[in-house]
C-alpha cells in the first residue's frame, strides 16, 4: 500500500505525466508529499521511487541536494531568517540572535512544542524587505526584533492561517490541464512548420537570386 | 548624465493592484504581442529579438537572440526558462512572478513559436512560493484563454508548458544545473563539452535557456519592434532593465532603467531611485551586480549602469542587483558572509569549490572573529587562487562552472580594498566595527 | 610511415603524437608517455570531471588555459602541457584541498601502500597542509552491504562507486547524500547495497573509503604476491589477479580484459576463494568403513577405486562404469579424466551436464559469438534464464550498451529478469513454448502471418520483436544468447527454437550460456556421451583416436539422466563423481539418491564436501583454484589460464594428478605424466586446437585468451598496458617486485611451427549442425494433466544453495528466500496477495515461498528458484522423464 494517500497517489500520477520522462517529476512530487506530511518521510520517497521510476536511493540523494526538502520532521512553521548580504547589513544577524534566544533553541532546531523550527536562511530574494523572514516559504519583512515576536504571536495564534498554510504546501493552486498534445502530435506539427519554413527560405533564396 | 524617462517595459504593470490576473493582464495590453508573433513567421519573430539586441538577465549577459540562433535543429527541442533566482541581493524574478506571471508566460509562448520547441518549461525558484501558486494560476487561465494548448488563438501553432519548482539550490541557477535538476536529478552543472545546452540539452535534446526577465521583453520587443527596443540604451546595452537595489539605501527596491544612460550615482541617490545612502552616512563599497561579482568603491559611483563598460572596470553588471555598503560596514563580515553564501550553496562536484569554498569560509570567520594570523591574509588569497588561477578578471577556474571563481571575488575585493581592517581585525584579536 | 588520412596532430609536453579526433587528452597524454594524475576518471565509465586532477594546460586561440584532461577531446594543432607551472599549482592546489577533510589513518587503512591519494601527493601535491581547523568527522565505517564496509571521512567525493552502481550495473542503490563539502555516500536506510556486484566498487574506490569486509585489515599491500587467473565459478571466465600473503588467498582482482570483463567482477567471483578456508573443505583421501569416512593414504585409496572398477568391468563390462561432472576441472584434467573413461576404462558413460544443460551437439556446433560479438552487436536476443543470475559479467558488459540504446534487445523470458525494462520486446515464455514463438515471430518477420496469430499470447511483444528485428536478412551483427528457461525442462522445445532462428537469420551467432564452471571445456575435453576430445563426434573422430589413444569404448554411452536410472536400476556399479552433486544438481533429487544408494560404489573427486558425499565409497581430495595450473573455456570458447598461488591444502592433488594415479593403478597408461605433457597433447591430438602448442599458453603476453577452434581464430600475442587507476591494488603490488605473471613455461603456447600444424587430426571434421539430433520421443508438453494446475517453472539465483556459496559464510547470507513468481491475474483468482507467504504442492510434496507479483509470467504457470532453501523445489520434480511439472499454489 502506498504511504501517499489515494488522492494524492493520484495527483503524482498526473504530475508525471506532464513530463517526457518520469524522473523529472521526482523534485514536484517530493513537495507533494511533503506537502502532506510536513516533511519527506522514507515511506514517501518509496512511493516517489516507485512513481519516477528511480531506486529510494536516488530519491533520497537527489531530495538531500535540496534545502526545502526536509528529510527529518521539522516544525509546524518552518521560521527561516535570511543572513545573507542584503539583510546582514540591515541586522539580520543580530535579529537571529533575538531569535535564537526568543524560541530558545539555535538555528537548525526546533522547538519542544514542535511549533517552530528556525533555520538561517541564504538569500530569499526579498531584499528590498530586509532583514526577510520566510514561514512556510511566505515571505515577511522588514522585520526588527519586536516585528519578530509579533510574527511569532500571530502564528500561534492562527492569525496567519490563510497566508501561511502548513509546512511544506508549496502550492495551493493546481494545475487544471493536461498535456493538451501527444508527443506524436506535437512532433507532426512541428514537422509542418519545419516544411513550411523551408520553403519559405527556399522561395527568400530565389528572390535574393533574382535581385 | 541623468534619469531618463520612457515608458516602461517589463514593469509597466507591476504596480497595478492584482496585476497577477488575467483580467487586469487583459486590460493592460495583455497576450497582444503573442497575436502578432504568432501573425509573423517564427523566423522573423526571431529576426526582432536579434534586432532588439536584448541580452540576457540571468547574469552572463550574454544576447538572446544569438543564444536562439546557437540552437541545434532537430524534431525535438525544449525551451527553459530559468526562474531560479537565487543570486543574493538579486530579487527582480521575484516581483515580476508574483505581479506578472502572464507576462512571463506570453513572453514564453513568443520563444517557442520563434524556436519550434516542442515544450516549454518555467523553472520557478522554489522558495518563491507565492509566486509559484500565481504563475501557475496564470498558466491554468493562460490555458482556458486558449493562449496555451491546442491551436493557439486559431493559429494553428500548439504549445504546452509545465510549471516547474525548484526546492532551494543556488546552483540550479546555472542553466545546465537547472537542466539536471529540471531531469529530477541533483543539481550539479554538466561539463562543457559536451554538454552545451543549444546541442544536448534537456533529454539529451537541444534546449534554450531563457531567463524570466529576458522573456517579460519578448511580449513589448514584437509589439514595438526589435528596433524601438535597441533605440534605449545604447550600444550593446540595449532597452531597459530592472535593478534590484539594497543594502544602506533610503529606498530599497526594484527600479527599472534604461541602460548606459544612467550611472550607479543615480541609481543610489536619486530621490526617485535609491535615495541616499541612509542616516547620510558615506559610502565604502557596492556590489554592482550580485556577490559573484567584484566589489567598486565610490571612485565607481559616476560609472554608467553599461554591461561594457563595468566589464572593463572589472566587474559585471551580472544579476542586475547593487548592494549598497556605507562606512559601517565590515568589509571582513561582508566577505565573510559572502563566502559562506557559496560554501554552503557549492554543488560539491569539483575539489576546488568544494574544498577550497568550506576552508576560505572558515578562515575568514577566524580572522572576522578575531583568531586570524597575518599569513591568513595571503593563505585564503592563495586557495582563492586555486580555485580561479591568475584572479584575474574576467576570472579563470579550475571549476565545471562559474560558482567556483565566483568565490573569489568579494574575498579578493575585500583584501585589496581595505586590507588594513583584515590586519586590525588581527592585530586586535576582535573586529572593531561589531 | 603513412598515417590515417584522419589523424590529427598534437603536442604533448613538446612531443608530437597522432590522434584520432574525439580523443581525450588524458588518453592521447598517456601513449605519448605522459601520465595524467586523475582520481574520477575511469576509461570503462563515462568522464564526469569532477576531482580536477587532471588539469592540464592547453592551448587555444584565447592563450593557454587549464582543461580537464578526462573529457576535453584534442584538435588538431592543440598542444597540451602536463607538466607546466600552472598546472603544477592546479595538480598541488586539487591535492590540498582533497587531503583537508582526509583523515591521515594511513597506517590502518587497507588502502595505505597502494593508495592513487597517496602516491599522488607524493608525486604532484605540496609536502603539508596549511590548514589549522579540525577535519570533517562522520561515524566510521558503516556496513552497506554484507561485503563492503563505507569509510565517509577517507571519500573523496569522485562518484567513481555511485557511477559504477548506476551507470554500469543499473543498480542505484547507492547515492550522494547532501550537498557540498557535506556531500558523502549513502544508501537508503534499510536498502543495503546488496548488488551483486558492489565489490567493484571497492576495487575501483581511489582511497580506502569502500573496503571489503573480508579483506579488511588482512594484509599489507607490501606483502602481497599476485598471478593472474581465471574465475571458475561461472561460465563467462574473468580474469582475476590472485593476491595472497603468507601463502593464504586474501584478494581477487579483476584484470581490465577487453574482450571478457572489463576490469569487473561479480561478487562470487570475487569473494569465492573464502571457500577454500571452508570446514567443509576435503583435505584428504578417505575410504568409507563402518559407514565413517575414514581418512587413508593415496596409495591405498586409489588401489581401493581401481579395484572396484576393475572388479565391476570384469564382471559388468565397461558399461557399468559411469563418470559424472566434470565442469569444476580444468582443461587438461578434464582431458585425463577423459581418457581415463574413453581409453582406460573403455566406457563413453561420461556427462559433464547434469541434465539441466543444453545438447552437447547443439552448444558445439553453432556459430559462436563472443562477448565483443554481443556488445558490437546492434540487435540481442536472449533467451531463457536472467544473465544476470547465471552470467553475471556477460550481463554487465551487456546492460549499459542496451540503457544507452546501443544494442536492441529482444528477450523471451518466463518472467521478469534484470534486462526486461531494457528490452525493446519481452516476449512471454512458457517452457515448451519457445519453438512455437520463435516461428511466430518468424512468420511475422516475413509478414506470412500476422503478428502472433493464434499462439494465445499478447501480440504487441511479438510486434514489438517485429519491429526491432526488422527482417531476416537485414541483421549481420545478430546475437543470440540462450540457456534453458527452465531448469527442469527437457531442451527439445530449447533446441526447436534456436534451430528456427539458426535457419531464419543467416548471419546470426550463438551463445550458448551453461551456468556451470568449466562446462564448456568439459565438454571440448569429450566429457559427454557420443564426444571426443576437440569438438568431434565419436562417429568422426573414433578411429583416429582408437590410433592415438590405442583404445576407444566400443559403442557410445550413457548421458547422466540415462546413468541415473541405470544405476537406479543396479545396472550401473560404479559412479565416479567428477566435482559435482548429484543430489542437489539433478533436478530430480529423487531419483539421484536412489541411484547413489543403488550404485555399488561411489568415488568421490573433489574439494569440497557436498550433500552427495553421504553417499562416497571413497573421498579423492582435489585441489581448488588457486592451487592448481591449468586451462579454461569459457562460453566464448575462450582459453585462458588458472594459475597456482598458493600450496595446495592438506594432500590434495590435482584432479590430472589423480586421473593418472588412478590409470596408473588400473594397470593403465595415459601417456603423460605432467601437466605440460597433457597440455601438449591436447594441442597435438584434439582437432579443434589444432594449431597450438600447449592449451597452457602464457596470459602474461596474450590479452584476449585464444579463442577455439585455433585455426578460425587469429591469435595475437599483444598486451595493454594496464592503467593503474584501473587496476588499483594491481600495478602498485607488481611495482614491488611480484609482477602478474601466470604460468612457469617459457614456451608460448600458441602457434607451433608450421609441420606441427598439419598434423593428423587436421583431416578430422569437427562438430557440426548435422550432429545435432531431435528426441522425437519426448515431445514438449503444454497441457495441464491431472489434477494441479499451474505449470512449475525452476530459474536459477547467482547465489544458491550450491557447493561453493554453501562453503562460504559470507556467502551464505546472501541465498535469497524461495520467491514465488505468479501472474496478478493468477494470484487474485486464487486470492493470494504480493509479500503472502504461501506453499506449493506438487504430487507428493510441499514447499513454501513469497509472492511476488510478475506481469511477465504466464498466468498458467508459476516460477521457483532452484536450491535456495531446505525444502527445495527438486522434490516437487517427482518424475524426470517427464517435462512438464504440475503444482497447486495456496495460502
Amino acid at each position: 500500500m502506498a504511504h501517499l494517500s489515494k488522492e494524492l497517489y493520484e495527483k503524482c500520477k498526473s504530475v508525471v505525466a506532464l513530463y517526457p520522462e518520469a524522473r523529472s517529476a521526482l523534485i514536484p512530487l517530493c513537495h507533494m508529499a511533503q506537502g502532506q506530511d510536513g516533511w519527506l518521510t522514507s515511506e514517501a520517497m518509496e512511493d516517489i521511487a516507485e512513481l519516477t521510476g528511480v531506486t529510494p536511493a536516488e530519491v533520497r540523494g537527489t531530495a538531500s541536494f535540496y534545502d526545502m526538502l526536509h528529510l527529518e520532521p521539522v516544525g509546524k512553521h518552518v521560521v527561516a531568517l535570511c543572513t545573507n548580504i542584503a539583510c546582514m547589513l540591515n541586522g539580520s544577524m543580530e535579529l537571529l540572535e533575538h531569535a535564537e534566544e526568543k524560541l530558545g533553541i539555535s538555528a537548525g532546531g526546533t522547538t519542544s512544542d514542535g511549533e517552530f523550527t528556525l533555520e538561517e536562511s541564504e538569500c530569499l530574494a526579498g531584499c528590498d524587505k530586509s532583514p526577510c523572514v520566510q514561514v512556510n516559504h511566505r515571505f515577511f519583512g522588514p522585520l526588527d526584533d519586536k516585528g519578530f515576536d509579533q510574527l511569532l504571536d500571530d502564528l500561534k495564534a492562527g492569525k496567519l492561517r490563510d497566508d501561511v498554510p502548513s509546512h511544506g504546501v508549496l502550492s495551493r493552486v493546481d494545475r487544471k490541464f493536461p498535456l493538451a498534445l501527444s508527443p506524436s502530435e506535437i512532433a507532426a506539427e512541428r514537422v509542418e512548420m519545419e516544411t513550411a519554413k523551408s520553403q519559405r527560405d527556399e522561395k527568400r533564396k530565389i528572390s535574393e537570386g533574382a535581385n | 548624465m541623468a534619469v531618463t524617462t520612457f515608458d516602461p517595459i517589463v514593469s509597466r504593470r507591476l504596480r497595478i493592484p492584482n496585476s497577477h490576473t488575467l483580467e487586469v493582464y487583459l486590460a493592460n495590453g495583455g497576450y497582444v504581442g503573442l497575436r502578432k508573433a504568432l501573425s509573423m513567421n517564427p523566423e522573423d519573430v526571431a529576426a526582432e529579438v536579434m534586432t532588439a539586441s536584448l541580452l540576457g538577465r540571468g547574469g552572463a549577459g550574454f544576447p538572446a537572440g544569438r543564444k536562439w540562433a546557437m540552437l541545434k535543429n532537430d524534431l525535438v527541442k525544449y525551451l527553459v526558462i530559468n526562474g531560479d533566482e537565487s543570486e543574493p541581493a538579486t530579487f527582480k524574478d521575484h516581483e515580476l512572478v508574483e505581479k506578472d506571471p502572464h507576462q512571463i508566460i506570453e513572453g514564453t509562448i513568443i520563444a517557442a513559436y520563434a524556436l519550434g520547441v516542442t515544450q516549454a518549461f518555467i523553472f520557478c525558484r522554489g522558495e518563491f512560493a507565492l509566486g509559484f501558486e500565481r504563475l501557475q494560476s496564470a498558466l491554468n487561465e493562460a490555458y482556458e484563454y486558449g493562449a496555451l494548448g491546442r491551436d493557439i488563438f486559431g493559429s494553428g501553432f500548439s504549445l504546452d508548458m509545465v510549471i516547474h519548482p525548484g526546492a532551494g539550490a543556488y546552483i540550479c541557477g546555472e542553466e545546465t544545473a537547472l537542466l539536471e535538476s529540471l531531469e529530477g536529478k541533483r543539481g550539479y552543472p554538466r561539463i562543457k563539452p559536451p554538454f552545451f545546452p543549444a546541442v544536448i540539452g534537456l533529454y539529451g535534446k537541444p534546449t534554450v535557456v531563457n531567463n524570466m526577465e529576458t522573456v517579460s521583453n519578448l511580449p513589448w520587443i514584437v509589439l514595438n519592434g526589435g528596433a524601438a527596443f535597441a533605440a534605449l540604451g545604447e550600444g550593446s546595452s540595449a532597452g531597459t532593465r530592472l535593478f534590484a537595489l539594497s543594502g544602506h539605501v533610503n529606498r530599497p527596491g526594484w527600479y527599472e532603467i534604461e541602460m548606459a544612460k544612467t550611472t550607479f550615482k543615480d541609481l543610489i541617490e536619486h530621490p526617485e531611485l535609491g535615495g541616499g545612502i541612509r542616516k547620510g552616512r558615506s559610502l565604502k563599497a557596492f556590489i554592482p551586480g550580485g556577490v559573484s561579482a567584484p566589489w567598486f568603491g565610490p571612485n565607481e559611483m559616476d560609472m554608467p549602469l553599461s554591461q561594457d563598460a563595468v566589464a572593463q572596470a572589472g566587474s559585471m553588471l551580472g544579476s542586475g542587483s547593487v548592494v549598497v555598503m556605507d562606512e559601517t560596514t565590515c568589509p571582513v563580515r561582508a566577505a565573510w558572509r559572502i563566502t559562506k553564501f557559496f560554501s554552503r550553496e557549492s554543488c560539491g562536484q569539483c575539489t576546488p569549490c568544494r574544498e577550497g569554498s568550506g576552508w576560505i569560509e572558515r578562515t575568514m570567520r577566524r580572522i572576522e572573529f578575531g583568531a586570524g594570523r597575518m599569513e591568513d591574509i595571503d593563505l585564503v588569497l592563495d586557495a582563492c587562487d586555486n580555485i580561479s588561477p591568475g584572479l584575474s578578471w574576467p576570472p579563470k577556474q579550475t571549476t565545471i562552472c562559474v560558482l567556483g571563481p565566483s568565490i573569489p571575488s568579494s574575498v579578493n575585493s575585500a583584501i585589496t580594498m581595505f586590507r588594513d581592517d583584515f590586519i586590525s581585525h588581527i592585530k586586535d584579536g576582535k573586529c572593531n566595527y561589531a | 610511415m603513412p598515417e590515417a588520412a584522419d589523424k590529427i596532430s598534437v603536442t604533448v609536453d613538446g612531443k608530437e603524437v597522432k590522434a584520432d579526433p574525439g580523443e581525450l587528452i588524458i588518453e592521447v597524454a598517456e601513449r605519448a608517455g605522459a601520465f595524467v594524475p586523475r582520481f574520477c576518471y575511469h576509461p570503462r565509465m563515462k568522464p564526469v570531471g569532477m576531482c580536477r586532477m587532471c588539469l592540464v594546460e592547453v592551448s587555444s586561440p584565447r592563450g593557454p588555459s587549464l582543461q580537464p584532461a578526462c573529457f576535453v577531446s584534442v584538435a588538431d594543432g592543440m598542444e597540451i602541457s602536463t607538466e607546466s607551472e600552472s598546472v603544477q599549482k592546479a595538480q598541488s592546489g586539487v591535492l590540498e584541498y582533497l587531503l583537508l577533510n582526509h583523515p591521515l589513518d594511513c597506517p590502518v587503512c587497507d588502502k595505505g601502500g597502494e593508495c592513487p591519494l597517496q602516491d599522488q601527493t607524493l608525486a604532484y601535491g605540496p609536502g603539508e597542509s596549511r590548514q589549522v581547523e579540525e577535519k570533517r568527522h562522520f561515524a566510521k565505517p558503516i556496513p552497506i552491504s554484507t561485503l563492503v564496509e563505507l569509510d565517509r571521512e577517507r571519500c573523496i567525493q569522485c562518484a567513481r562507486c555511485t557511477r559504477f552502481a548506476n551507470e554500469i550495473a543499473g543498480e542505484a542503490l547507492i547515492d550522494f547524500f547532501g550537498r557540498g563539502e557535506d556531500t558523502e555516500v549513502a544508501i537508503f536506510p534499510g536498502k543495503p547495497f546488496d548488488s551483486y556486484f558492489a565489490g567493484n566498487t571497492v576495487q575501483i574506490c581511489p582511497v580506502g573509503a569502500l573496503t571489503a569486509t573480508p579483506y579488511r585489515f588482512k594484509a599489507r599491500p607490501w606483502d602481497l604476491e599476485q598471478v593472474e587467473s581465471t574465475c571458475t565459478l561461472c561460465s563467462v571466465g574473468c580474469r582475476v589477479a590472485v593476491q595472497s600473503s603468507a601463502n593464504e588467498v586474501v584478494r581477487h582482482l579483476g584484470i581490465d580484459i577487453d574482450s571478457v570483463n572489463h576490469s569487473w567482477l561479480c561478487d562470487k567471483g570475487r569473494f569465492g576463494y573464502l571457500a577454500m578456508r571452508s570446514e567443509t573443505r576435503l583435505l584428504e583421501p578417505s575410504l568409507r568403513e563402518s559407514g565413517e569416512l575414514v581418512e587413508v593414504s593415496w596409495s591405498d585409496a586409489l588401489e581401493k577405486a581401481a579395484a572396484l572398477i576393475s572388479e565391476a568391468k570384469l564382471a559388468h563390462g565397461p558399461q557399468a562404469i559411469g563418470f559424472l561432472g566434470g565442469a569444476r576441472l580444468t582443461n587438461e584434467s578434464a582431458y585425463a579424466w577423459a581418457k581415463v573413461a574413453k581409453a582406460v576404462v573403455a566406457t563413453d558413460n561420461t556427462d559433464a551436464q547434469l541434465g539441466d544443460g543444453i545438447p552437447a551437439e547443439l552448444v558445439l556446433s553453432l556459430p559462436r559469438a563472443t562477448i565483443g560479438d554481443a556488445c558490437r552487436a546492434k540487435k540481442v536476443i536472449v533467451i531463457g534464464e536472467d544473465l544476470k543470475e547465471i552470467a553475471p559479467v556477460l550481463f554487465l558488459r551487456l546492460r549499459p550498451l542496451i540503457a544507452e540504446g546501443k544494442i536492441d534487445l529482444v528477450e523471451f523470458s518466463t518472467h521478469e529478469t534484470s534486462l526486461s525494462n531494457l528490452a525493446k520486446a519481452s516476449i512471454p515464455l512458457v517452457p515448451g513454448e519457445l519453438g512455437t514463438r520463435v516461428r511466430a515471430l518468424i512468420d511475422s518477420i516475413k509478414g506470412t502471418k500476422d503478428a502472433g496469430e493464434g499462439i494465445g499470447i499478447d501480440i504487441q511483444e511479438i510486434k514489438n520483436a517485429t519491429q526491432t528485428l526488422g527482417s531476416l536478412e537485414n541483421n549481420p551483427d545478430l546475437v543470440v544468447i540462450y540457456s534453458n528457461s527452465s531448469a527442469i525442462e527437457n531442451t527439445e522445445d530449447l533446441k526447436a527454437g534456436i534451430l528456427a532462428l539458426e535457419e531464419s537469420f543467416k548471419n546470426a551467432k550463438f551463445m550458448p550460456v551453461l551456468k556451470r564452471s568449466n562446462i564448456f571445456g568439459a565438454l571440448d575435453m569429450g566429457l559427454s556421451p557420443n564426444l571426443l576430445p576437440g569438438r568431434v563426434t565419436f562417429g568422426a573422430a573414433k578411429e583416429y583416436y582408437k590410433k592415438q589413444w590405442g583404445s576407444v569404448p566400443e559403442k557410445s554411452g550413457m548421458g547422466t539422466l540415462e546413468m541415473l536410472h541405470a544405476a537406479a536400476e543396479s545396472k550401473i556399479k560404479v559412479l565416479v563423481l567428477l566435482g559435482c552433486d548429484p543430489i542437489a544438481d539433478f533436478p530430480d533429487a529423487k531419483l539421484a539418491k536412489e541411484a547413489l544408494s543403488k550404485v555399488d560404489s561411489v568415488i568421490f573427486v573433489d574439494s569440497l564436501a557436498n550433500t552427495s558425499l553421504d553417499y562416497a565409497d571413497i573421498v579423492l581430495a582435489a585441489s581448488m583454484d588457486s592451487e592448481r595450473e591449468g586451462s579454461f573455456t569459457n562460453l566464448e570458447g575462450r582459453i585462458s589460464r588458472i594459475s597456482k598461488k598458493v600450496s595446495a591444502s592438506g594432500s590434495s592433488w590435482p584432479d590430472w594428478a589423480i586421473a593418472i594415479e588412478l590409470a596408473d593403478a588400473l594397470g593403465d597408461d595415459l601417456g603423460f605424466g605432467s601437466l605440460d605433457d597433457i597440455a601438449k597433447e591436447i594441442a597435438r591430438l584434439a582437432p579443434a586446437y589444432q594449431g597450438l602448442r600447449s592449451t597452457l599458453s602464457l596470459n602474461s603476453e596474450v590479452d584476449e585468451g585464444i579463442l577455439l577452434p585455433v585455426k578460425a581464430t587469429k591469435v595475437e600475442l599483444k598486451r595493454k598496458q594496464g592503467d593503474p587507476m584501473v587496476h588499483l591494488g594491481l600495478i602498485s603490488v607488481e611495482h614491488q617486485g611480484a609482477p602478474l605473471k601466470s604460468g612457469a613455461s617459457n614456451e608460448p603456447g600458441v602457434y607451433s611451427d608450421e609441420k606441427q600444424q598439419q598434423d593428423i587430426g587436421s583431416t578430422i571434421s569437427l562438430i557440426s549442425k548435422s550432429d545435432i539430433k531431435s528426441d522425437t520421443t519426448s515431445k514438449p508438453e503444454t497441457a495441464a494433466s491431472g489434477a494441479k494446475s499451474l505449470r512449475l517453472v525452476v530459474t536459477r539465483k547467482l547465489f544458491d544453495r550450491g557447493t561453493h556459496v554453501d562453503s562460504s559464510l559470507f556467502f551464505r547470507d546472501l541465498v535469497p528466500e524461495q520467491e514465488v513468481r505468479i501472474h496478478p491475474e493468477t494470484a487474485s483468482s486464487l486470492g493470494i496477495s504480493s509479500g503472502e507467504k504461501v506453499s506449493i504442492s506438487g504430487e507428493t510434496c510441499k514447499v513454501s515461498g513469497q509472492v511476488i507479483l510478475d506481469n511477465r509470467v504466464d498466468q498458467s504457470g508459476v516460477v521457483l528458484i532452484w536450491n535456495v532453501s531446505e525444502e527445495d523445489v527438486r522434490s516437487l520434480v517427482s518424475n524426470s522423464e517427464k517435462s512438464a511439472h504440475w503444482v497447486e499454489v495456496e495460502s
